[in-house]
C-alpha cells in the first residue's frame, strides 16, 4: 500500500481548504504541504485554527471544501476517518485527549487496532509483550516503576506524552502530529517532550508540532507556519529569526488586526 | 513506586472487596438464621429468582461502564414480556413467541441507542422518556390485563428455559433446581469474556473513560453506544421471558421492582458511576448480596420495609467506599480534609480551653 521511498515529496498536502463551523469561518484558503522528514511548527494565537487544521489532516473532521492529498494521493472527502489516517501511518498526540485515564497502558497502546483473533477477542498476552517492548525500547522507560499494567492516571504529564508519542512511533507513523504536547508541563517534563520530537526527526519521520511556547518550537522545527484567524499568514525558517524577533513579529500581527 | 505501578490488590483480583463482603454477610446470616441459610432451599430459590436480576445487572454493567445509564429496562420487561405472553398464550406460537419477545427487546434497546448516539440526547433523559413510552404501550396493548400462563409447564419452551431437570430425583432440593441458573451462568460468563477480552468490551470502557479520547483513537463511539443499548435491550428481554415463565404469569408492572436493585447491584459490585471501569464478577456478587439481604432480613424476622432501607444503605456505603478506594486523588483529598478538620478541631479545643480558663 505504502509507496516506496522517493515516490512522494510531501506526506500531507492541502489545497484551497475551507472549514466552516456553522457561520464561523475557521479555516480560509489553506494551501500547505508537509515534507517527508520535516518538523513543521504550527503557531498562532488562541482560536487561530491550529487544532482544526490538524483535525482535518488526521480524519477527525472533514473539510467544508478543498482537497487533501496524502503521499500525493487525493483523499476522497467523506471516506477519510481516524482509522484511515492510522492505516496511512498518520498518528496524532493531543495535549490531554490521547490516553484514557483509567485504562492500563497496554490497552491504551492497542485500542482501536487491537491484536485479536477473528472473533474479535484480544490476545492479551501478546499485547502486553509488545507494550512492554514499546515501553522499554521505543520510549526508554526503565526502572521508573512504570509497567504495562500501570493506569495512565498515575503517570506524570511528560510520561503521558512519552507514552503517546512512543505509541505513534511504534505504529511506524510517517507523520506524527502533536497538538500542544507540553501545555501544563514542568520544565523537566517539557525537555522530555522536546527530546521525543528530536527522535521523530532522527528516525526519518515528519512531525507537525503545535506549540504556544515559541522557544520550544523554534528549537526543533525546520519550518514555522504562522496561522492567524484561519489563514496561513507566513512561513518562517527558524534560522532567519531569533526567538525575540519571532515574538515581536507575532505581537505585531495581533496589532494589525 | 508501588503506588505508581498502579496494580493494587484491588485491581489484581477482580471484585475482591465485594466477594469478601459477600462471604462475611453470608456467615452473618448463617449465624443469625441458621435454619434458613444452612439449608439448601434458599439457594435453590436463589437459582430460580435471581437470574432476571443478574441478567439486567450484567447489561447495566456495560451501560454504566460506558458512562451511560438505562432507566428504561423495567419497561422493556413489561413490553417484551407482553409481546411474549400474548403471542404465547393467545396465538399459541411457542418458540416464535420467545424469538418475538427477544426481538422486541432488541428493538427497544436499539431505538434507545439511536436516540442517544445519533440524536445526542443524554441517556438519562432518553431512557426516562422511553421508560414511560414502552411501559405505557405495554399497558395500552394489554388493556391492563395480566396473562396467566396456565399449564405452561407442559410446553417445551417452559421446560427448556425455566424447567426443573431433576424433578424426578429422590432428593427434595435437587427437584427444585431450575435450569435458568445455568443459562444465566453461561450468558454472564460470555459477557465477562466480552468485557475483559473482547474489542467491544474494551471500547465500552474507553468510551466510559472519555468520549473524546475514544474518538481520536479511532473508536466509532456512536456505533458502540448503539450496540451497548441494544445488548441491554436483549438482556432485559431475556429477563422478561424468564420472569414471565417462572411466574407462569405476565403482569404489566412486573419489571418495576428491578430499577433500584439492578442499578444497586452494579454499583455495589464495583463498577464506577463515572464510567471507564466495570466488573461483571463484581456485579454478580452485587446481585447475590442484594438477593441475600432480602431473604436474610426477612428470615431474621424483619419486615419488607427494612429490606429496602438496608439495601439503600448498603448501596450508599459501597459507592462511597469505591469512590475513595479506587480514585487516589479523591482518597488524598479526603485525608487532607480529615487532617485539616482535625487541625481545626484541635484549634477549637485549645480556644475553648482558653475560654474556660
Ligand atoms: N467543533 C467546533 N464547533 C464550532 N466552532 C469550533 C469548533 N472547533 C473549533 N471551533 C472554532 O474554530 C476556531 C478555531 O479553533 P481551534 O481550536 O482550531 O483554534 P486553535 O488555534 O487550536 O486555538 P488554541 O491555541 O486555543 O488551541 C475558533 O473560533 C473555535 O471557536
Ligand atoms: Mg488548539
Amino acid at each position: 500500500m505504502t509507496p516506496a521511498a522517493g515516490e512522494f515529496e510531501s506526506i500531507v498536502r492541502l489545497e484551497g481548504v475551507q472549514k466552516y463551523f456553522g457561520a464561523v469561518h475557521a479555516l480560509r484558503d489553506i494551501d500547505l504541504s508537509i515534507g517527508r522528514n520535516e518538523i513543521v511548527g504550527l503557531i498562532g494565537d488562541n482560536g487561530a485554527g491550529k487544532s482544526t487544521l490538524i483535525k482535518l489532516m488526521t480524519g477527525v473532521l472533514a473539510p467544508t471544501s478543498g482537497r487533501i492529498f496524502i503521499r500525493e494521493r487525493e483523499i476522497q472527502p467523506g471516506e477519510y476517518s481516524v482509522r484511515m489516517a492510522h492505516d496511512l501511518s498518520i498518528e496524532t498526540v493531543y495535549q490531554d485527549k490521547s490516553l484514557a485515564e483509567k485504562q492500563p497502558l497496554w490497552r491504551n497502546f492497542f485500542v482501536g487496532r487491537q491484536i485479536t483473533n477473528r472473533f474479535g477477542f484480544i490476545d492479551i498476552k501478546r499485547e502486553k509483550e509488545v507494550a512492554q517492548k514499546i515501553l522499554i525500547d521505543t520510549i526508554g522507560f526503565r526502572g521508573v516503576g512504570i509497567t504495562v499494567d500501570s493506569t495512565v492516571g498515575n503517570l506524570s504529564g511528560g510520561e503521558r506524552q512519552g507514552i503517546a508519542i512512543g505509541r505513534a512511533m511504534h505504529y511506524n507513523a510517517d507523520l506524527i502530529v502533536l497538538d500542544e504536547p507540553t501545555a501544563a508541563l514542568g520544565v523537566a517534563e517539557v525537555r522530555k517532550v522536546v527530546e521525543f520530537v528530536r527522535r521523530i526527526k532522527q528516525s526519518g519521520r515528519a512531525c507537525i508540532y503545535i506549540e504556544h511556547n515559541l522557544a520550544h518550537v523554534h528549537e526543533v522545527a525546520d519550518r514555522l507556519v504562522v496561522l492567524d484567524r484561519g489563514r496561513v499568514v507566513s512561513e518562517i525558517n527558524p534560522k532567519d529569526m531569533t526567538v525575540p524577533e519571532l515574538t515581536e513579529y507575532l505581537i505585531a500581527l495581533q496589532h494589525n488586526a | 513506586m508501588a503506588q505508581r505501578s498502579g496494580v493494587s490488590i484491588l485491581q489484581r483480583f477482580e471484585a475482591l472487596p465485594i466477594i469478601i463482603v459477600f462471604v462475611l454477610l453470608l456467615l452473618l446470616f448463617m449465624y443469625r438464621a441458621p435454619e434458613v441459610f444452612l439449608a439448601p432451599y434458599i439457594y435453590t430459590t436463589f437459582l430460580s429468582t435471581l437470574p432476571p436480576l443478574i441478567l439486567l445487572a450484567a447489561g447495566l454493567t456495560f451501560v454504566i461502564g460506558a458512562g451511560e445509564i438505562d432507566l428504561s429496562f423495567p419497561s422493556i420487561i413489561a413490553f417484551s414480556g407482553f409481546v411474549f405472553a400474548v403471542l404465547f398464550k393467545e396465538y399459541d406460537l411457542g418458540w416464535i413467541a420467545v424469538v418475538a419477545g427477544l426481538a422486541s427487546g432488541i428493538l427497544v434497546g436499539f431505538l434507545n441507542g439511536i436516540i442517544i448516539a445519533k440524536i445526542g440526547i443524554p441517556s438519562f433523559m432518553t431512557t426516562l422518556g422511553t421508560q414511560f413510552f414502552w411501559a405505557g404501550m405495554a399497558t395500552v396493548l394489554s388493556g391492563g390485563k395480566s396473562y396467566a400462563l396456565r399449564g405452561v409447564e407442559e410446553s417445551s419452551v417452559w421446560q427448556w428455559i425455566v424447567g426443573r431437570p431433576f424433578a424426578s430425583a429422590s432428593t427434595p432440593w435437587l427437584q427444585e433446581l431450575s435450569i435458568q441458573g445455568l443459562w444465566t451462568a453461561i450468558i454472564v460468563g460470555f459477557l465477562w469474556l466480552i468485557l475483559t477480552r473482547h474489542r467491544f468490551g474494551e471500547h465500552a470502557m474507553f468510551i466510559g473513560d472519555s468520549n473524546d479520547v475514544s474518538r481520536v483513537v479511532g473508536i466509532d463511539v456512536d456505533r458502540e453506544k448503539i450496540k451497548i443499548f441494544t445488548l441491554m435491550g436483549f438482556l432485559a428481554a431475556c429477563a422478561a421471558i424468564i420472569l414471565t415463565l417462572e411466574n407462569k404469569n405476565f403482569f404489566g408492572n412486573q419489571g418495576q421492582g428491578y430499577l433500584l436493585t439492578a442499578i444497586a447491584s452494579v454499583l455495589i459490585g464495583g463498577t464506577s458511576i463515572f464510567g471507564g471501569q466495570a466488573t461483571i464478577i463484581g456485579t454478580v456478587f452485587g446481585c447475590f448480596i442484594i438477593g441475600m439481604v432480602e431473604a436474610g432480613l426477612v428470615a431474621s424476622g424483619l419486615t419488607g420495609a427494612w429490606v429496602r432501607t438496608v439495601q439503600g444503605l448498603i448501596f450508599l456505603v459501597s459507592i462511597i467506599f469505591y469512590m475513595y478506594a479506587d480514585e487516589p486523588q479523591r482518597r488524598q483529598a479526603l485525608f487532607a480534609n480529615l487532617r485539616s478538620l482535625g487541625r481545626l478541631g484541635g484549634v477549637r479545643a485549645t480556644e475553648e480551653g482558653g475560654v474556660r480558663r
